[in-house]
């Protein structure tokens, strides 16, 4: 995991190993610090003379101000690596993305994502800055003070040697005993706050059913048991310090009556006053550097739960790929599916298209009616290769899929998708998205013919108007037209609307198909449709059952051979609602 | 000056939280906290004292001369120390335990208030942002109690008797210190202000990319059907390239304070052994609370002072950040908290009922009759009207934001067992309507009548209990398919909950799930289909059994044969029942005793679908597929 995410580093290299020397020099001056003031000190006390006072003075404040220079470079330097990681990673994970394939994109939610790209990423950042700084600076500490304490107090600082371990093995068995449970703990918290958010998302439930007490009570229970886990590792953990305290304290005891000892007894040959201050300064220094090594280990070991989860966008590898030598131009808007059969991922058991045998004309009209799960979007996803076929094989223009380049593919065979969104951005913006090069009078002519010019006109800004997040201001008749425009704008050889007008009416649904057939006659059509009405003109009719091509035919042929057909079309106008036209 | 006025107010609310959750442990932490910090500053007296008599008797080099002294020293510092750990212990245990519980019992009261707040707040306020409060601003808070605040207690304390002690033994000494943290503050307020403006701009940077990367991720099959790759990773960067400057930024102020802070504490320390051996060369005369003159005794241990000092001031200087945070979010939770409840003034309550002879008496257990308990506030009477579902509604006026109106003039009637449908586009006003029945709003001008009481009278609980909602959202619950229809009558038994599923059509599908009615949901019934989903939610209405119901159908396209089922659902949910519909498709409305077209929130056609068909006004020019409902 650690060499999926550090190949993200890049430029930051540099300002990565900076920062560890930087903090290197930092700590060994500050070690050497309070070795020269015990000089001074018992230079003072030996009645030294001024100057030599002096020279020491400017010696340390000189060694103090370059402590101050190195650890704020240490410090700037880090937060351009950190931040920088964090920059690629980002940089990276959405670019992967950007390569996913249908299949790739299926396996993680929405939201998963953005969290990968913003908490996680957050985590992993502060890791790294603890990493390359706090986890460099800790250990430095820890052997440089020592060593000091040994070049200064002598026999004595094997005390460091007894207590140090007291601590670490204390601090690891908090962080050992710790872990597991805030790791539980926190699942427990997110299913909690996971339940906060049904509640608010349901409020209109919760109160027209009056249920607001059995939510509290329910609520409770959670956070009662939330509480108790937290309180239990808290607890736990709330023993760092007043272990800490103890072995300070301990060593304070043992100097104070062993350093006055040998002080006294050996007329101060062994150790003198001023060491004796530092021997206590260096106590302090390796034993609060253990404690903070002991923070870095928990935030780093928080951060391996998102590191893990950031390398699984990283290495998912898109299942589609280019061609080594692609073709770049599509003949004609012919499609054939040679025996095709489909699965969504390689391990799913059932099938979600089998034996599919077909061949459409170019510039021909083919309607696909069936169920839901009967695989009518399963099967033209396979059409501009948007997953790829089990077996068999899906020719457009007479070449396999994929053998044409991705691009040029996709470009030439437009999809309309059946959940389709529109992006924040001005109607033009929008409808650029099929053509970046498109004129006004490009945009305005695909409008009209999907029905959406009259409706646009209307809006006070025109084609300027902004469209909020999701199509928000826009109904949905208005959305699946304006998306249609979209598509058309693509000028493509083939052009597949899945059920993309479900929610415009029929004289508006039939006037779309009616100028599509006037004016793109020679673009091969597929039409998706949940109405019998919006098929029925077609030139042949594609019936989907389970996975399978029931029948085709044109209206009248299904009328009267397919049940399947029959039903549905039965059922849609006796209840009515459905005008023929 | 507001805002200040604000936030001290707001720590006061804090703590006063905290001491009215925990009024004996409270006062028992501070305590700890107090000992412990005073204890652990103590050391320095006993050091001088012992540095002081070495000082006097290291060049006679007999140990066993001074060794009572000095032992019995460390013996009482040894009982200081066991003092301050026992404190300290104690104070940290506490600590922890306040905290999650004061946590706990924030989320809870959070919550309970939360249930209490009118729909309008949520229709008003963004849900993630009520979400935060649970999440991040708890979370700051959790770092302000636990952290925080003892630690701003003991650096106090620490501070306040390290000085003491610092004049205690040499005003000069102390009056170098004064000066480096001086400096020390003024540091921390210019860089340290740094770092918050350009965290919060940070904040902002990344609030972007997470939104552009939400929208692009939730369109990314369109993304791939338009090759928008390349665009998109461009826009993407512009992005990220700004929060990278921000953030950089943001911590490059945050990661040099901490060595600043140390090195000018380091800077002080030095300064301090040069005046003090200055002072002792010069043999200047000393000016002391104590009197004492300067000695090497004194020399040493204030050293060791001026690194507590100094480490105490970086610890507040820690602090900071998260304080001002913590109080941000501290204030956010309050303002949830501080929201207007949902009122109620009424007072006609919903009763257990038995009819002898015409005459309808109250009774305790269940009868399967309901009526409505009527006291009179007049001549002190109570009378029982019979729970029917006739509802009416006179001349009634509506708007969600003032001058804005939704609803004009609308008056219509529906007596027991009819059925009325709403027809019009969006925006028409057709779920504001079934908004008013239920008291989600209350209602401008007009009267709505419930069994002929006004329903500004009905208590809203009973009022709600007596209406029943399939709403065009389906919204489950996270259990078992079970537990899910059961919340419509939390004491509806096994048997009940089949027999509605049964009514509703979803019988047949949830005994196909893999643990039948013991399937487990989550995610809103991620698992299940919508038609499934529907399903599910006519259920949960259908064994709450209430007389009036208000359907609003689904909008997303579900297959023919599902809808079907679906609407078979309905149908056996509406019979016996009085029901509004709204109709996204018209489907539906075609059997309803009276169709209501709604355009601009007023009535612009009313009747049966063959009258309105007739008049070939709007409801005609939809029904021919004229017009988009949608």
């Amino acid at each position: 995991m650690m060499k999926e995410l550090a190949k993200s580093i890049r430029e930051y290299k540099k300002a990565s190993i900076a920062t560890p020397i930087l903090v290197s020099f930092e700590v060994v001056l500050e070690c050497i610090i309070p070795f020269v003031i015990a000089l001074l000190v018992n230079e003072v006390k030996s009645g030294g003379d001024m100057r030599m006072l002096l020279r020491y003075g400017a010696i340390l404040i000189v060694m103090a101000v370059l402590s101050l220079l190195f650890g704020a470079l240490a410090g700037s330097t880090c937060a351009t690596a950190s931040c920088g990681l964090a920059r690629n990673l980002r940089k990276d994970m959405f670019y992967a993305i950007q390569d996913y394939s249908f299949e790739n994109i299926d396996k993680f939610l929405t939201s998963s994502l953005v969290t990968r790209m913003t908490t996680d990423v957050t985590n992993v950042q502060f890791a790294y800055m603890m990493l390359i700084r706090t986890a460099i600076r800790s250990p430095l500490m820890l052997v440089f003070a020592f060593v000091m304490a040994v070049v200064m107090g002598g026999r004595m600082a094997w005390i460091f040697l007894f207590v140090v371990p007291v601590l670490a093995i204390g601090l690891g068995l908090v962080i050992y005993k710790t872990m597991p449970l805030f790791r539980k703990v926190f699942k427990k918290y997110d299913n909690l706050n996971a339940s906060i958010q049904e509640n608010i998302k349901a409020m209109r439930v919760v109160k027209s059913f009056v249920r607001e007490d059995y939510e509290q009570k329910k609520f409770n229970t959670a956070a009662e048991d939330v509480c108790a886990d937290f309180t239990k590792a808290e607890r736990i953990l709330a023993l760092n310090n007043p272990l800490m305290q103890f072995c300070v304290y301990a060593v304070m005891v043992f100097v104070l009556s062993f350093g006055s000892y040998t002080i006294i007894s050996s007329r101060g040959l062994d150790l003198d006053v001023g060491q004796f201050s530092a021997l206590l300064t260096y106590s302090f220094m390796m034993l609060s550097s253990l404690m903070m090594l002991s923070m870095v280990f928990v935030m780093i070991t928080m951060a391996v739960e998102s590191g893990k989860r950031i390398v699984e966008v990283l290495s998912e590898k898109s299942t589609l790929t280019n061609p080594a030598n692609p073709v770049y131009e599509v003949a004609d808007g012919s499609i054939v599916f040679d025996h095709v059969n489909f699965k969504y991922s390689p391990t799913a058991e059932r099938m979600a298209l089998s034996n599919i045998d077909l061949t459409i004309r170019s510039g021909e009209t083919i309607g696909i009616i069936g169920g839901t799960g009967s695989s009518k979007s399963s099967l033209i996803q396979l059409i501009s290769r948007l997953y790829d076929v089990t077996e068999g094989s899906v020719k457009v223009g007479g070449l396999d899929v994929r053998q044409y380049d991705l691009e040029t593919l996709r470009n030439q065979v437009a999809v309309v998708l059946q959940k389709n969104i529109l992006f924040s951005g001005t109607i033009k913006e929008n409808l650029r998205w099929g053509n970046p090069d498109a004129t006004d009078e490009e945009m305005a002519a695909a409008c009209q013919m999907a029905c959406a010019d009259e409706f646009i006109s209307g809006f006070p800004d025109g084609y300027d108007t902004y469209i909020e997040q999701g199509g928000a201001n826009v109904s949905g008749g208005q959305k699946q037209r304006l998306c249609i425009a979209r598509a058309l704008l693509q000028k493509p050889k083939i052009l597949i609307l899945d059920d993309s007008t479900s929610a415009v009416d029929t004289k508006t649904d039939a006037k779309i198909r009616k100028a599509m057939r006037t004016y793109i006659p020679e673009t091969t059509k597929i039409i998706i449709a949940q109405r019998t009405a919006s098929v029925q003109d077609a030139d042949r009719i594609i019936v989907m059952d389970g996975g399978t091509i029931n029948a085709v035919g044109t209206h009248a042929q299904l009328m009267a051979n397919n049940e399947i057909y029959r039903e549905i079309y039965t059922s849609q106008n006796k209840a009515g609602d459905q005008d023929e036209d | 000056m507001k805002t200040k006025q604000a936030k001290k107010g707001t720590v006061r609310r804090v703590l006063t939280t905290m001491l009215g959750f925990y009024p004996v442990m409270m006062p028992l932490t501070i305590a700890c906290i107090v000992i412990s910090a005073v204890v652990s500053s103590i050391p320095s007296i006993f050091m001088q004292n012992v540095i002081a008599v070495m000082e006097e008797n290291w060049r006679d080099g007999n140990w066993s001369a001074v060794s009572g002294r000095i032992l019995r020293l460390v013996a009482i510092l040894a009982v200081f120390y066991i003092l301050s750990l026992i404190a300290g212990l104690a104070f940290n245990q506490l600590m922890a335990i306040i905290t999650q519980g004061t946590l706990k019992k924030l989320r809870e009261r959070m919550f309970g208030d939360m249930q209490r707040l009118p729909i309008k707040y949520f229709d008003t306020n963004n849900h993630g942002d009520i979400m935060s409060r649970y999440t991040n601003d708890i979370d700051t808070l959790r770092q302000m109690i636990s952290q925080s605040f003892p630690q701003l207690l003991i650096s106090t304390i620490t501070v306040l008797t390290v000085f003491c002690i610092m004049i205690y033994y040499s005003v000069w000494l102390t009056l170098v210190v004064l000066a480096g943290v001086i400096a020390m503050l003024a540091v921390t307020k210019k860089v340290g202000g740094g770092s918050a403006r350009f965290f919060f701009r940070q904040q902002k940077a990344l609030g972007r990319v997470e939104g552009f990367v939400e929208e692009i991720m939730n369109g990314q099959k369109v993304v791939k059907v338009f090759c928008h790759e390349e665009a998109s990773k461009a826009d993407f960067d512009k992005l990220n390239d700004i929060l990278f400057e921000e953030s950089r930024r943001a911590n490059r102020y945050a990661n040099i304070l901490g060595p600043i802070l140390n090195n000018i504490g380091n800077i002080l320390y030095v300064l301090v052994a040069l005046t003090g051996g200055l002072l002792l060369l010069t043999e200047a005369p000393n000016l002391s609370l104590s009197g004492m003159a300067l000695s090497i005794s004194i020399a040493v241990p204030f050293l060791n002072m001026t690194k507590q000092f100094v480490g105490n001031i970086n610890q507040v200087s820690n602090q900071v950040n998260s304080v001002v945070m913590g109080l941000a979010g501290a204030n956010r939770i309050f303002e949830l908290m501080d929201e207007q409840p949902e009122q109620d003034n009424g007072y006609v309550t919903l009763v257990n009922a038995r009819e002898e002879n015409g005459v309808i008496t109250e009774c305790p257990e269940r009868t399967g009759m309901w009526a409505w308990r009527h006291p009179h506030q007049v001549d002190k009477t109570v009378t029982y009207t019979k729970l029917a579902g006739d509802v009416r509604l006179f001349d009634v006026d509506f708007e969600y934001e003032p001058d804005k109106p939704v609803l004009r003039d609308i008056s219509l009637y529906a007596k027991p067992g009819q059925k009325v449908a709403f027809v019009g586009a969006t925006g028409a006003g057709k779920t504001t309507i079934t908004n008013l029945l239920n008291r989600f709003y209350d209602i401008a001008d007009g009267k709505i009548r419930y069994d002929g009481i006004n329903i500004n009278k009905i208590k809203k609980d009973d009022l709600r209990h007596s209406l029943g909602i399939v709403l065009q959202d389906t919204n489950l619950f996270t259990g078992t398919v079970m537990e899910n229809i059961r919340y419509g009558k939390l004491d509806a038994t096994d048997e009940e909950c089949i027999a509605a599923a049964k009514l509703a059509g979803a019988d047949d599908f949830i005994t196909r799930l893999p643990e039948g009615y013991q399937t487990m949901l989550s995610g809103n019934g991620a698992n299940l289909s919508q038609g499934q989903r529907q399903l599910l939610s006519i259920a949960r209405a259908a064994v709450a059994d209430p007389p009036v119901m208000i359907l609003d159908e689904a909008t997303s396209s579900i297959d023919t044969r599902t809808e079907a089922i679906v609407q078979r659902g309905m149908d056996a949910l509406m019979t016996g029942r009085t029901v509004f519909v709204i109709a996204h498709r018209l489907s539906t409305v075609k059997n309803s005793n009276v169709i209501i077209v709604l355009d601009h929130g007023r009535i612009i056609e009313r009747g049966s679908h063959e009258e309105l068909l007739a008049q070939k006004g709007q409801y005609y020019q939809l029904y021919t597929g004229a017009f988009e409902l949608e």
